[in-house]
């Protein structure tokens, strides 16, 4: 077969189906019109920016027939006037500069729509048109008519208004601002000349220092106050107070300095060290706006589906509003989004949401689905039973866990250190007062507020967040992307680790196979392959690709029955193949595998049996992990692959089958009775609440871009071998934190000797204050980016 | 006696200059992140691209810079 691929998506091309077209070769029909409709609109150097950047439209027949409610659409819109809607889409094939050029330019291909603007790092388009030129259904079949769906699903329905919190930022801004001016206005005083003008406007010039730093000191401060003010009143010493106390002493210190006239004041490093310590919380702040770990079901559900009124017409109805009894129809590729009874004779579902397997299940009439199944093939009716929040998949999300905020579960380090090191600091200062008001009045004042500002720890609080900030980004350019910087922290703490197993340990993209039965001769072989070629089932095409490649035949008549098999016949014989019932051939333990049975004229040969691949490097992964920690492998699944797995897995790792989600869940609570720190590392919808439990919840995904569960971390899937190098690293990141915690009370030492003995100049702190910042700062970058490179 | 009086005043001028210039900065820059401008720092850098390299020219390359102000 020619490695020609297609000029619009890349894919590569079946000879068969190839089209040419202006030259240029497409592997379908959608790809060649999505070529057509913008080399007639002008528009072809899309595919300047990057070769084939495209995505092959799907059929969406009716799929978004409910945005002509008004209802729903004026939720999901962001602006509405008479003349101007706005909407924000999110579309997740965006990925290049050639989709960014597109979608930029959709005003060419759709009158009505002014302006349309990418934001590339979220994937989404934001379109402003004008509504009685154009509707948002338009708009969203011209998006799925070239290649970029939008993904619309109950999340978008409910979530209003997004609120950006852009306070930090305003903050550092005014901090900088009075931190840059008070440094250049104190500058000549450092220097103590005494020259004449000097000392006539010193007075002006440190009331005007004065006045600089009223913004930092009550604005950019503000949130340390606040978070002092809250953990004095919840009785714990946390790091915000030594911080608050350091700052308001310095403040007031300094004013007093200033009005007495014995000095300048510490207004310049008091601002710094705002300045800095706001830095450090911007840097930990690293987020990744592509993705999202808040996810539950109604980031999978519809919005609307579509409903049959009693006297047959169809209407689309939001599914907040399906009721018990409601008949609902349920097109390809749709998602049920309640549990229901089939009405319809025949359905192939496809659980991959909720399981993670990625065979589909066929339902018959009269047979129970649940929500979550995606419809493959036919359109089918159904009943319903329960309304969405009383379906089974999304009453796990009912559970406790669900509504638990994390940050209440955990302390952070910074906190653990601080309960010491407050105590410690105001004991120091009280004794040093008491010690010298024995000598002098005036020095013992100045050695009590000269110990609160140097000790202030401004590099201790800068320790955690900068090295954390920094090993985010690390663990994030390899992959594995955290919610946030506590979860790092979390990490290390781990003892025992729990793994789900379809999805997670084994890949839904390859599958290994094997051959049971009469061996199948070259000529046999060549019927099963074109046989194959015509089918579209996840289970023909992965057949498919496993069998030798064959010479091509047409077949004089092919038909796939769906959810069954495939009945083909060819010039010198027939082909029968499908599920064991389909070929009328009973095998035992015919329920505990995936099985194509095949059948050539007429003669039963034998089956393909599809055995679940696991990840590469998972053996070498679990020895290493058994090492330090305890490993258990919970399954959704049967025990049929228990053998197999034990084989593979070091001997002390557990193995537990046929658990349900809530079963994932409680066996993952037991564990944290029992004192363990658990980290849940699964992928499907099914894992969601056991993630949610669980110290740490990471997510595999194949593609990040796509969707999974709430959770603390989203890992790629190619990285699975890593998972061992992330949890050392975690390690190896806290104990940067404590060398630096060490690095940092070493100045915090050298600056109190100066205060005990009251020498403390302003010069002197505005030395050792920056300094010690610089230090903390790129020792732990160093350190975080040493680690970064041990195996 | 007269000169030293003639530089104060400069230093008032120069630091009081120096000042507004600053306060004006900082206003400029909390202005441009409320309206929204550095939320997407990357797609801006592409987009600047598209310009030259088109040879059907779209007009609404302009119009696209605008931010729309958040509502």
């Amino acid at each position: 077969m020619d490695a020609t691929n297609c000029f619009h998506c890349g894919n590569e091309i079946i000879k068969k189906e190839e089209i040419l077209f202006d030259e240029k070769r497409f592997c379908c029909n959608g790809c060649k019109t999505v070529y057509e409709i913008f080399s007639i609109n002008n528009m072809s150097c899309y595919y300047d920016f990057q070769a084939s950047p495209g995505a092959t439209p799907l059929d969406i027949n009716g799929k978004y027939d409910f945005l002509e409610n008004e209802n729903i659409v004026s939720k999901l819109l962001e602006f509405q006037e008479d003349a101007t809607h706005i909407i924000s889409l999110y579309v997740p094939h965006i990925h290049c500069s050639s989709c960014i050029w597109i979608l930029e330019n959709l005003q060419k291909l759709q009158s009505g729509i002014n302006t349309s603007q990418v934001n590339f790092p979220e994937k989404k388009v934001r379109i402003n048109y004008n509504p009685e030129k154009t509707n948002l259904k338009q708009i969203v079949a011209l998006l799925c008519s070239i290649g970029y769906e939008p993904y619309i699903s109950l999340d978008n329905f409910e979530e209003g208004k997004k609120v950006v919190d852009r306070s930090l930022v305003y903050k550092i801004g005014v901090a900088f601002f009075c931190f840059g001016n008070i440094m250049l206005l104190s500058f000549p005083e450092y220097f103590e000349v005494n020259e004449f003008w000097i000392n006539q406007y010193r007075g002006f010039l440190r009331w005007l220092v004065f006045a600089i730093s009223l913004p930092s000191f009550l604005y950019s401060a503000s949130g340390y106050y606040v978070s002092a003010w809250k953990s004095i009143k919840a009785g714990m010493l946390n790091i915000e107070i030594p911080i608050a106390l350091g700052i308001i002493v310095m403040f007031i210190r300094s004013t007093v300095d200033i009005i007495f006239d014995y000095g300048q004041g510490f207004f310049d490093s008091m601002c710094g060290l705002i300045f800095f310590m706001l830095l450090g919380k911007l840097f930990q702040q690293k987020t990744y706006s592509f993705l999202s770990f808040e996810r539950d079901y109604k980031s999978y559900f519809p919005i609307a589906i579509t409903k049959i009124l009693s006297n047959g017409t169809e209407i689309p109805v939001q599914v907040y509003d399906i009721k018990k009894g409601d008949r609902l129809l349920i097109r390809n590729q749709e998602l049920i989004p309640v549990d229901g009874i089939l009405i319809s004779n025949k359905a192939s579902i496809d659980y991959s949401f909720v399981t993670g397997e990625a065979v589909p299940i066929e339902k018959k009439s009269g047979d129970k689905i649940f929500a979550g199944g995606k419809q493959l093939g036919k359109v089918i009716e159904m009943e319903v039973l329960f309304s969405v929040s009383n379906s089974y998949l999304t009453q796990l999300w009912s559970n406790d866990v669900f509504q638990k905020k994390v940050e209440i579960k955990h302390k952070t380090i910074t906190d653990k250190i601080s309960r010491y090191f407050t105590p410690a600091l105001l004991a120091l200062a009280v004794l040093s007062f008491l010690y010298w008001i024995f000598i002098s009045v005036d020095t013992a004042f100045n050695v009590f507020t000269a110990i609160l500002i140097v000790a202030c720890p401004c590099a201790l609080a800068l320790t955690a967040p900068f090295t954390q900030g920094n090993v985010l980004r690390i663990m994030g350019r390899r992959k594995l992307y955290l919610k946030n910087a506590m979860v790092i922290e979390q990490l290390a703490k781990v003892d025992t680790i729990v793994f789900d197993k379809t999805g997670t340990i084994t890949t839904n993209e390859k599958t290994s196979i094997t051959y049971e039965g009469e061996p199948l001769n070259d000529f046999e072989l060549k019927l099963l392959g074109n046989t194959l070629r015509g089918s579209n089932h996840p289970l023909s095409r992965r057949l498919y690709d496993f069998i030798p490649k064959q010479e091509k035949i047409e077949p004089l008549h092919f038909e796939e029955i769906i959810g069954k098999g495939i009945n083909a016949e060819f010039e010198d014989g027939t082909v029968k193949l499908g599920s064991s019932q389909f070929l009328q051939h009973m095998s035992e333990n015919t329920h505990k595998k995936t099985k194509v049975h095949v059948e050539i004229n007429g003669v039963y040969k034998g089956s393909y049996i599809f055995n679940n691949q696991y990840r590469e490097g998972l053996e070498k992964l679990f020895e290493r992990l058994s090492k330090n920690y305890k490993l258990i492998v919970l399954s959704g699944d049967n025990d049929g692959e228990r053998k197999i797995l034990e084989k593979m897995l070091p001997a002390n790792a557990t193995l537990v089958f046929n658990q349900k989600p809530e079963q994932k869940l409680h066996y993952i609570e037991n564990l944290q009775k029992q004192g363990k720190n658990v980290m849940m590392v699964g992928d499907g919808l099914n894992d969601s609440g056991a993630l949610a439990q669980s110290n740490v919840g990471i997510s595999i995904s194949e593609n990040v871009n796509v969707f999974s569960p709430a959770c603390d971390g989203i890992l790629d899937a190619s990285q699975f071998q890593k998972i061992a190098f992330f949890m050392n690293y975690s390690k190896n990141a806290m104990l940067t934190i404590y060398m630096s915690f060490t690095l940092s009370l070493l100045y915090n030492i050298v600056g109190l000797s100066f205060a005990v003995t009251g020498n403390l100049l302003p010069i002197v702190a505005a030395i050792i204050m920056p300094l010690s910042t610089i230090t903390v700062v790129s020792f732990v970058t160093i350190m975080s980016n040493i680690y970064a490179t041990k195996k | 006696m007269l000169t030293q009086i003639q530089g104060m005043s400069v230093i008032y001028l120069l630091i009081s200059i120096s000042i507004v210039v600053a306060a004006t900065f900082l206003y400029a820059f909390i202005r441009a992140v409320r309206s929204g401008q550095y939320d997407d720092d990357y797609t801006p850098s592409v987009r600047m691209l598209f310009d030259d390299e088109l040879i059907t020219k779209p007009k609404t390359v302009t119009n696209k810079k605008e931010e729309q102000k958040p509502i």
